[in-house]
């Protein structure tokens, strides 16, 4: 581990911290790898004390959870570093939502555990989403009522193109709530390594099931926040990646 | 909120939508009540490359310093973007208020290269701006023009309202002021104009007269008003160290080419090379101080946040204290996450030592520009390299564990001869020679040399302004011969050969020394569907020659002709201070293969001295 501001590599105390923030508006469109390095020299800006790999060209050691995509906004991104002089969380989120763009806000700080085990990007098991129709791709019927009766098929399969063809799936078994009010779709989605189902590709099968084509550009995508397991695949026990972490004093 | 100007759905289906939404870090938010003029500052090219270019960040900030004025960018929309824009008519828009750039009172367009002409027409087009500047209505934003470039503003002159010639610092505010005072009188454009013209460094073309001779000559250059001076003046400033400098650069998202921090060590060159526009436009070198230059590193880097810095000059070499500078910076910075950059560079013991500091020597390449093949020729052109200098360098690098070397020549210059082409081969296989004279076990591996040519372009305010260009075939013809003599080279296997596209080169010539006339075949080139000429795989030099043809104008007479001494040239009526007798002396001297001394040596009296700073007065109190 390689400390910030002295002379010479040594072993220091470093803190793991997990970062959560809302990304709106027109920062949709930056893609993750772009927020990956706008964040690099957000907390440079911030004067936070984070550490740095080891080697000739040193990166700042940072794990992002679930990458999201261009066009999706989201209201529960989280990103894990590791600080060596770490003030309140109050102080560290004053600090980072000093150097934000507009869009981009700190939603909050906190102290996660040490180890591998907790890194953010492994551990996300599952995401909520909000979806809407843009304005002019609403469909024309009583979907709402037709959503529910999709939803509470026994199975929902899509077919998927892969490389060697094409392939039948279940998707059911990786949607894990599903409902719908004010024309505001809300699900919770299998996420992460494991299984991973994109709140599009739900609506894709809606479409299917509609007989009708779900047309480019038709949603708008939100994702609401995401979770890690702390039970098992089959008796699960959702956590917010937020939940893990203590506030700092 | 701010509204975007494209849809979602255009966004969401073209290339980096992130090129088009502004909202970056530093970049300028004001209230459009309490603003007197807004100014669109444009690089006509896409995002990537528009956003690494200093000169833009330093007006912006310098605008925007005044609470008056909001100066908003805009780039280049991709082929992509432009496409959709023509299809459904949607106005070029500003990054950050993302309204329409005619409802601006300035667009400013700076003009780095000569194949962006056509850039800078689809800018005007997209932005549904009247192309021909006559033609513009009252109510039309004014459109200037700046950069190196407009130091022959005369293939443009038919699109820009104004050009601003030399550097922004000095009078642009003064500019500002006039517009001002024009806004609330209520005058005509042209009324405006006449004004304007009489603010140090802009040049108006529509108040000069131009009329050529039977055989297409230059025959008079007048001024049409009484008021407009005979020569415009290049704007320049004197104390580097006391203006302007952008702070808080704007960051952006995606990655562009100049993701860092600029440190921009001094302008200008003493060096003198005859080949080059930029060593006789920035007369005289101007360092700035290195107190300055420190407190720069830490307030740009805690305000970005980038995690580079990288120096800037034409040759930082011959900056007074860059051992000083250097060393803080690695001091400072070196063990902080922060890489430092160190371009152009002489190779020798101290720049070896301190770039093994701050890159891999294993994974880094050195970069040499000897320009040319022969000693002769480097004479000719007055680079000062000798060959024993680069085996040198080249020597020490290798045992220092390099074992990349790129080398950057021109082909075409004058007076050149077959034995200075083959020069090119035998100077980089001597190079690959110098590698293997180390022993085997204490090299690292084999040695690997690329080298590369571009073809010469005879620039305005240089010594070679006389001299006649290379035709496509020549150029061409030349690379081959290199070519060929790498093949017949002891190391041909560590050689490597590339050359320029020579079709360009001919256009970059012909737009470069070009007159007023010029503009109509860019404007046909560019209704043809001439655009983004500079990215080769969307060059259409089949496009361009058509142009020129159809407005009836040959090439030739803008390339290859020679040129008398006393032929007035479109580009006389502009100022410098470096005087044509100068370049004229110079020219015959290169003719002669002769040297002459660099500034700090002994001054060769080019006129620049008459400005009273820089180097002209170092050591003199």
């Amino acid at each position: 581990m390689r400390a910030v501001g002295l002379e010479f590599t040594e072993e220091v105390f470093v803190l793991k911290a997990r970062v959560k923030f809302s990304k709106q508006g027109c920062m949709k469109f930056v893609g993750h790898l772009d927020m990956m390095r706008y964040f690099q020299k957000a907390i440079r800006r911030a004067n936070i004390d984070v550490a740095y790999s080891a080697g000739f060209s040193p990166h700042m050691i940072m794990s992002f959870a679930a990458p999201l995509g261009v066009g999706l906004t989201s209201d529960g991104e989280y990103f894990d570093i590791e600080v060596g002089v770490c003030f309140s969380s109050k102080e560290m989120l004053r600090r980072l939502n000093e150097v934000m763009v507009d869009n981009i806000e700190i939603l909050s700080f906190r102290k996660i555990d040490e180890g591998k085990a907790n890194n953010a990007m492994s551990i996300v098991a599952a995401a909520d989403y909000t979806v809407t129709f843009r304005g002019d791709y609403r469909p024309a019927t009583d979907w709402e009522t037709k959503l529910v009766e999709f939803f509470n098929q026994d199975s929902i399969t899509i077919l998927k193109k892969t490389k060697k063809g094409e392939n039948i799936i279940d998707i059911k078994p990786m949607i894990y709530a599903l409902s719908c009010s004010n024309e505001i779709i809300s699900m919770q989605l299998a996420a992460g390594s494991i299984n991973h189902l994109k709140p599009e590709l739900v609506l894709e099968a809606f479409a299917q099931y509609m007989r009708t084509q779900l047309l480019d550009f038709a949603l708008e995508v939100n994702r609401v926040e995401v979770y890690a397991n702390e039970g098992t695949e089959e008796e699960r026990r959702l956590i917010t990646l937020e939940a893990m972490g203590e506030e700092i004093a | 909120m701010r509204k975007l100007a494209l849809s979602d759905e255009i966004l969401l289906s073209i290339e980096k939508p992130a090129r088009y939404i502004g909202n970056e870090v530093n970049s300028a938010k004001k209230d459009l009540n309490n603003i007197d003029i807004r100014f669109a500052m444009c690089f006509p090219d896409i995002y990537e490359i528009g956003m690494s270019y200093l000169g833009i960040q330093i007006l912006y900030d310098m605008f925007n310093q005044r609470e008056d004025i909001y100066c908003e960018r805009v780039y280049s929309p991709w082929v992509d973007l432009h496409r959709i824009m023509k299809e459904r008519n949607i106005p070029l828009f500003a990054l950050e208020s993302q309204d329409p750039i005619k409802k601006f009172d300035f667009l400013g367009i700076t003009i780095q290269y000569e194949m962006c002409y056509t850039n800078i027409l689809q800018i005007l087009d997209l932005s549904q701006i009247t192309i021909l500047a006559k033609n513009r209505k009252e109510t039309e934003p004014f459109v200037i023009g700046g950069g190196p470039c407009t130091y022959n503003p005369e293939p443009l002159a038919d699109f820009f309202d104004m050009f601003y010639i030399g550097e922004g610092e000095t009078s642009y505010y003064q500019l500002m002021d006039v517009y001002k005072e024009h806004k609330k009188s209520g005058k005509s454009r042209h009324e405006f104009l006449r004004n304007a013209s009489q603010v140090p460094g802009i040049y108006v073309p529509s108040l000069y007269d131009v009329t050529y001779d039977e055989n297409g000559l230059l025959q008079s250059f007048t001024p049409n008003n009484e008021n407009t001076p005979l020569t415009v003046e290049k704007q320049m400033v004197l104390d580097v160290s006391q203006t302007f400098y952008p702070k808080k650069p704007v960051v952006p998202f995606i990655k562009v080419i100049q993701d860092r921090v600029v440190l921009e060590l001094q302008r200008g060159c003493i060096r003198g090379c005859r080949f080059c526009q930029a060593g006789m436009l920035y007369r005289p070198t101007r360092e700035r101080d290195l107190e300055i230059l420190k407190e720069y590193a830490y307030d740009m880097l805690q305000n970005t946040g980038h995690e580079e810095i990288s120096l800037s000059s034409l040759s930082s070499s011959d900056y007074s204290d860059l051992q000083g500078l250097v060393n803080f910076l690695i001091d400072e910075f070196g063990n902080k996450g922060i890489n430092i950059s160190l371009p152009s560079l002489r190779i020798d013991a101290f720049s070896l030592d301190v770039m093994q500091k701050v890159q891999d020597v294993r994974k880094s390449s050195l970069t040499f520009a000897p320009e040319a093949g022969s000693e002769r020729m480097r004479d000719v052109i007055n680079k000062g390299l000798t060959e024993e200098s680069i085996l040198n360098g080249a020597g020490l690098a290798f045992e220092s564990g390099w074992n990349r070397i790129k080398l950057y020549f021109m082909l075409g210059l004058p007076t050149e001869t077959e034995t200075d082409i083959k020069g090119i081969a035998w100077l980089s296989d001597k190079i690959a020679r110098r590698y293997y004279e180390i022993l085997k076990e204490e090299r690292n591996g084999k040695v690997q040399i690329v080298a590369s040519t571009s073809f010469f372009v005879p620039k305005p305010f240089t010594p070679f302004q006389w001299s006649p260009m290379n035709t496509k075939k020549e150029f061409l013809d030349k690379a081959r011969i290199v070519n060929q003599e790498m093949k017949e080279q002891l190391n041909r296997k560590s050689l490597k050969y590339s050359w320029h596209e020579a079709g360009l080169t001919v256009l970059e010539g012909a737009m470069a020394r070009g007159d007023r006339r010029v503009g109509q075949a860019i404007l046909k080139a560019y209704e043809n569907g001439a655009l983004y000429d500079s990215w080769s795989e969307h060059f259409k030099n089949d496009v361009w020659l058509k142009a020129f043809e159809s407005v009836g104008l040959d090439l030739d007479f803008y390339t290859t002709r020679r040129r008398d001494l006393d032929e007035p040239l479109p580009w006389d009526f502009i100022n410098i201070g470096v005087t044509k007798k100068f370049l004229q002396k110079e020219w015959k001297k290169a003719r002669a293969g002769s040297r002459s001394p660099n500034c700090r040596e002994s001054c060769a009296g080019c006129g620049a001295g008459i400005y009273g700073g820089g180097v002209c007065i170092e050591g003199k109190s």
